[in-house]
């Protein structure tokens, strides 16, 4: 492989690595930040699933991100990752809590635009109504599951010692699904701009075994991901788990089974084929905030505690976070390809 | 596996629970053999069978200490309950500071001897029994704090009913005292038996109060 492509590559995998760095926290940071885990447990199990589920489940968002804008040129995804990285640097910096998946939206729309390629409005439409969509429905799930669980544990009767291990069972369980969801949601911001134009051909395993270029494509996010979370996340898990979310263990793993469940539905190609088939509009596969569904969540049971709790500064960021955050990345991506076609001489688009 | 060794987490919270149920029986154990020590005095003075309960309750006091330590430990070394864990073991101690509390009175019968006239038999007797009732409260209290939060208000309710009453008895007994014709040194010194054991019942209160906070940190 050229030197050139494995450089053009390293900015999809410095997206992996800032996903995995920061939205692991969203997955385990109150289990590892209350020492409900240990970290250790949490990074293992969480590189596991969010290898899994970008290789099984991580096609559908990628399809409806290629459908918004397909980046034909390897400098052209180049730029469209290097401008979402700097575009959520720019945001995190100014205190918004923003995603990776709106700035690589606002990065293919830019490069679309410096090439002259048409936008597909109605995709456009459908991902942003789904960033809306998230949070709420992260909320609403996590209002019936407090219900649910409070109902539960007051019939149950579980003593504090018994209640303690089952929760940091159920934070395991919860985080490896969250993990998989994670992986299978987000793998469309890392690698999703490099899939029409991957390096890599199919490998063909005792002719059983197909590993198509694409997989292998998601493997190198995901493993981009899990180095994001050995390096650096247990910092921002011990952030997130004291700091942002002063919640009860329990609470925490209601939020991750929300969390988790959100991003699962958004990406589950099984799920939206189900709905089809019983006459029931699908659900689009579309890559969402994994933050946003973890802050949708935690309102969700500020708002059933009377609403006093809820961080109403937060909700408005979010919806800020929406309209600035893809704006920027297409600014910056425009920069960034004009600099790249016509200082560095790189061909763009095809 | 992966450094949560889940088969030795639910071994020792099955074997924690099973010491604090154990811990909780013996505050209230060592409240009941109170009750029956002070009537044994009155009646016979520091005898042999006295003698005998209080070396129970001494008994029962080093089992207690032994449970706390141990629990502590387990706590801490496997990193259990980490947001409750702080409360949990100030409860067992102040619970602890009880059964301490019992065993100081029984003490002071022992090695003071102080001469309750017949007259005060029946008043005492009655206080001590609202100090037990007020601590067994206390013992209930703190199970539905482990298995039953809703129940820790109803609870911690009555431990704070009883000890109003021991502050009513204890202050009718204490007039009847320094109203009686004794010497002013008998009448202090037994009035200060009275505070001893009605005191029992303020630390009762303030662990109840205490645990209801900490019921609220722990609703979900």
């Amino acid at each position: 492989m050229e030197l050139t492509i494995i450089i053009f590559l390293l900015g999809g995998l410095f997206l992996g690595w800032s996903l995995g760095a920061n939205d692991a926290a969203n997955v385990f940071g109150t289990a590892v930040g209350t020492r409900m885990v240990q970290f250790k447990t949490a990074a293992i199990v969480c590189s596991i699933f969010v290898i899994l589920g970008a290789i099984i489940s991580g096609s559908g968002t990628t399809e409806t991100l290629g459908k918004l804008g397909s980046i034909n040129a390897l400098p052209g995804a180049f730029a469209a990752c290097i401008a979402a990285g700097l575009s959520v640097y720019i945001m995190t910096k100014s205190g918004l809590p923003v995603s990776t998946t709106q700035a690589i939206v606002g990065a293919i729309i830019g490069w679309n635009l410096y090439t002259g390629s048409s936008t597909n409005i109605q995709v456009l439409i459908t991902i942003l109504g789904t960033w809306v969509l998230c949070p709420i429905i992260a909320g609403l799930l996590s209002m019936l599951f407090f219900v649910i669980t409070k109902n539960f544990l007051q019939k149950a009767k579980l003593h504090i010692l018994r209640l303690d291990a089952y929760t940091r069972t159920a934070l395991l369980l919860a985080g490896a699904f969250g993990a998989y969801s994670l992986g299978a949601n987000n793998i469309a911001n890392v690698m999703g701009v490099f899939v029409p134009i991957s390096p890599f051909t199919d490998i063909n395993i005792l002719n059983d075994f197909n590993f198509s270029s694409k997989e292998q494509l998601f493997l190198l996010g995901g493993i981009a991901i899990a180095v994001g979370v050995f390096t650096y996340s247990k910092k921002v898990m011990f952030t997130v788990g004291n700091d942002l979310l002063k919640m009860s263990p329990v609470a925490a793993f209601i939020v991750v089974l929300a969390h988790s469940i959100v991003l699962f539905l958004f990406a589950s190609q099984g799920i939206s084929n189900f709905l089809q088939s019983i006459n029931l509009p699908s659900i689009p596969l579309v890559p969402v905030s994994s933050s946003q569904a973890v802050v949708g969540g935690v309102i969700g049971i500020g708002l059933l505690k009377g609403g006093k709790e809820v961080q109403w500064t937060i909700a408005r960021k979010i919806s800020l976070g929406w309209v600035l955050l893809p704006i920027l990345a297409a600014l910056i991506s425009f920069i960034i390809l004009f600099v790249l076609q016509n200082i560095f001489n790189l061909a763009v688009n095809y | 596996m992966f450094g949560l060794k889940s088969a030795s987490l639910f071994g020792d919270t099955k074997k924690l629970e099973r010491e604090i149920d154990e811990f909780v029986d013996i505050v209230s154990e060592v409240g009941l053999v109170f009750k029956s020590i002070v009537p044994t005095y009155l009646n016979y003075s520091a005898n042999g069978k006295f003698e005998e309960m209080v070396e129970k309750v001494k008994e029962m006091e080093s089992k207690a200490d032994k449970i706390t330590k141990d629990v502590e430990h387990t706590l801490y070394e496997e990193t259990l309950i980490p947001d409750a864990r702080s409360d949990v073991l100030r409860v067992l101690e102040h619970l602890d500071e009880v059964i301490g509390m019992y065993q100081g009175n029984c003490y002071h019968f022992s090695i003071q001897k102080p001469n309750f006239p017949k007259e005060f038999h029946d008043d005492l007797i009655d206080l001590t029994e609202t100090v037990v009732n007020c601590v067994e409260a206390l013992c209930l209290t703190v199970r539905s704090f482990f298995r039953n939060i809703k129940s820790v208000r109803d609870n911690a309710h009555k431990v704070t009913f009883y000890e109003k009453e021991s502050d009513i008895k204890f202050s009718s007994l204490a007039r009847k005292i320094f109203d009686s014709n004794l010497s002013l040194d008998q009448k202090m010194h037994l009035r200060y038996f009275v505070e001893k054991i009605d005191r029992i019942c303020d630390q009762a209160e303030d662990i109840s109060d205490e645990i209801q906070i900490y019921a609220i940190k722990r609703s979900v």
